[in-house]
């Protein structure tokens, strides 16, 4: 689960890490009025669920309040497109007005899961403000990792050895030691995925702080902290998962036509593999889970007809404790309620298929069935080219 | 022979008065499975189906002689299941729960370090040893004894694969779900040594998805030990970046964990890998045909 960067600063303060004051604005007064607490000059972030804004416009310096107000009236509404966004981009709807601070030094500090090891991290390097992943690829030498043992969290000397490698001394060393301790408790204790500084600085007048801040949640653990879904801008999430994901369905929106409902996240996969292989674009990534009913699938075939872009639609069901009368049932009841007319092929196998295929040809809907995954695919892309 | 259960295997399952519990527990015993106890905390001193239900893993095991549990409890309980399991002394868990938060794994994964139990999963379908043992929530009816070992991240994917398996006349040893997560019990170079020393496994296939490193951590461990064909199939070629695709562990970021990569490097060791997923049976054939 994703946060915007001030909420992220929030929770940091909240663990003694220090960053830059600063508010979040709803309106371009608000932007001016903060901008006037803060001592006229200020910084303007747009909030977005994405990296990359400063290299596309979503980041300006305000000399004084004037200047921030038209920061404030030029960013809001405005879409941000940067390479995390899609396309499409992401529509900016709240600014972070922050203190204009004097930068020193700037480095990289994340904590996140090192999937090798099973623990927990710290990575952390000089090269602050970069990129990690970019970084990691060109000269991964300049990154430190330290994975955390979970039986004895990390110790302040661990800390020491990695603020140190970062080339600092004295007070400020200390404070980088504390920092950290710090930023592992968020983690733990906000069961985060990841939580990152980039850039941390050392300010001209010699104090660290965390520049900008990004958290991921754990959202295995959404059950233990009530307050973290009031915390999700909805604005910046595409309507079909929101709903999705209401039904505990598992949907991506792609680019292509076909739209397709898998039960099982790999042969979900799989089967948006093989479509492109086929020539076929697919529409979205729908892992329709386990045990579900029939009312279940009949909002995923919904949320699929919903797309626009969707001209057919694609089902591919390997039943083990999904039965395929339930698929079946559950398309025949979406089909029929919203009226459907695109094309559909459904392919069935496993639990109760010869059932399932029964409800399906005898529905009168007009669907296009095959034992066959290799055929199936073969029909919908056929069909969607000749239409 | 097979690996980590034949029909000598006596199963607890935790979780068993649970609807899914009870509904796998009678579709395993269906199967041919030895369902020695079930445990419920609260409920001990029943029965359910016949079956003792107690409420510690430790008195189930006492009591019965079970060796291998079925997990089947709620996520938010789930590693504790398992840390139950390990400190009554069974020797193998295979946790079907999906949704485990990853700090609660992190520690579960430290806790079992050094100690004697293997895991299998969370978030998989189980194990089957056909013919003898069913320990998950697979369909047995795909499922044919033979020669084959089976590994994978995924759960209806591997179905699609045995049953191309079983259909091209190539049956299995034993087919085990590692599960999806970014912290997992058993990883593929401890399933794929098994069936190295396994003397009835001649081939393996192995399912890989987009995500993490477990793949080409494989292929390399194969190139330098496998001393049997491996075949594979790799999900999510067509996933785009920072997209999490359904299982946890299942996305592209930054780069890493991209399909073609983790291709690339199974066939630089030797495995003979098919692009599509039609192509899985025929692909551990030519394997085998070498």
């Amino acid at each position: 689960m994703n946060i915007h960067e001030y909420q992220a600063k929030e929770v940091l303060s909240s663990f003694g890490i220090p960053v830059p004051r600063g508010r979040v604005a709803l309106t371009a007064d608000q932007v001016e009025r903060t901008a006037r607490e803060m001592g006229g000059r200020c910084v303007v972030k747009a909030q977005i669920y994405a990296g990359g804004r400063g290299k596309a416009g979503g980041v300006r310096l305000a000399d004084n309040p004037e200047k921030a107000l038209e920061a404030g009236k030029d960013l809001f509404g405005r879409v941000l497109i940067t390479p995390q966004t899609g396309p499409e981009g992401l529509v900016v709807r709240r600014l972070l007005v922050e203190e204009a601070v004097e930068i020193g030094k700037e480095f990289y500090l994340s904590i996140t899961l090192d999937r090798n090891t099973s623990r927990y991290c710290i990575i952390a390097s000089a090269e602050g403000g970069m990129d990690i992943e970019e970084l990691a690829a060109k000269s991964p030498e300049k990154i430190r990792m330290l994975p955390i043992d979970p039986f004895v969290g990390l110790r302040s000397y661990e800390a020491r050895k990695v603020a140190l490698g970062l080339g600092l001394q004295g007070r400020i060393c200390e404070d980088c030691v504390r920092l950290m301790l710090n930023l592992y408790r968020c983690c733990m204790e906000k069961d985060c995925s990841l939580v990152e500084i980039n850039p941390l600085v050392v300010t001209r007048a010699g104090w660290l702080l965390a520049m900008d801040a990004k958290i991921n949640f754990d959202d295995n653990a959404i059950f233990r902290h009530q307050d973290y879904p009031e915390m999700l801008d909805y604005t910046q999430m595409d309507p079909l998962e929101i709903t999705a994901s209401e039904f505990d369905l598992s949907y991506i929106k792609l680019k292509g036509n076909i739209g397709c409902m898998v039960n099982g996240a790999g042969l979900a996969m799989a089967t948006l593999d093989m479509l492109k292989e086929y020539g076929g674009e697919p529409a979205n990534f729908l892992d329709v889970g386990g045990g579900a009913s029939k009312e279940r699938v009949a909002e995923a075939f919904k949320i699929i007809l919903q797309d626009s872009d969707v001209k057919g639609v694609f089902v591919n069901i390997f039943g083990g404790i999904m039965r395929c009368d339930v698929i079946a049932q559950g398309i025949i009841d979406a089909a029929s309620e919203v009226g459907c007319t695109l094309p559909i092929v459904v392919r069935m196998d496993g639990t109760l298929v010869e059932e399932g295929r029964r409800l399906l040809l005898e529905s009168g809907l007009d669907v296009q069935y095959t034992d066959y995954l290799g055929d199936g695919v073969e029909k919908i892309v056929k069909m969607l080219q000749e239409s | 022979m097979s690996i980590l259960v034949n029909k000598h295997s006596k199963i607890v399952v935790q979780g068993i008065t649970g609807r899914a519990g009870l509904f796998h527990t009678r579709q395993c015993r269906e199967y041919g499975s030895t369902i020695a106890a079930g445990v419920t905390p609260g409920k001990g001193g029943t029965r359910i189906d016949g079956i003792p239900v107690f409420d510690t893993v430790e008195e189930a095991v006492q009591t019965t002689g079970a060796d291998v549990s079925l997990i089947f409890v709620p996520s938010s309980a789930a590693a504790d299941s398992i840390l139950e399991a390990a400190a009554a002394g069974i020797g193998l868990a295979v946790c079907i729960t999906e949704g485990i938060p990853v700090r609660d794994m992190v520690l579960v994964k430290r806790c079992l370090q050094g100690g004697a139990m293997r895991l299998i999963g969370p978030n998989c379908p189980g194990l089957i040893t056909p013919e003898e043992c069913k320990v998950g929530i697979m369909p047995g009816s795909i499922h044919q004894k033979g020669r084959i070992g089976v590994v994978s991240r995924s759960g209806t994917l591997t179905y699609e694969a045995v049953k191309q398996l079983t259909d091209i006349g190539l049956g299995q040893t034993t087919c085990v779900g590692i599960g999806g997560d970014s912290v997992i019990g058993m990883n593929f170079i401890d399933v794929l040594d098994l069936f190295n020393q396994d003397e009835e496994t001649e081939g393996v296939f192995m399912i890989g998805e987009i995500g993490g490193g477990a793949e080409e951590e494989a292929a390399l461990w194969i190139k330098k030990n496998m001393k049997k064909p491996v075949a594979s199939f790799i999900a999510g070629l067509t996933a785009p970046p920072g997209k999490r695709m359904g299982h946890a562990g299942a996305i592209v970021s930054g780069g890493k964990g991209k399909a073609e990569d983790k291709i690339s490097i199974l066939k630089e060791s030797g495995v003979s890998v098919c692009r599509i997923p039609t192509q899985m049976g025929e692909a551990m054939l030519s394997a085998l045909n070498g």
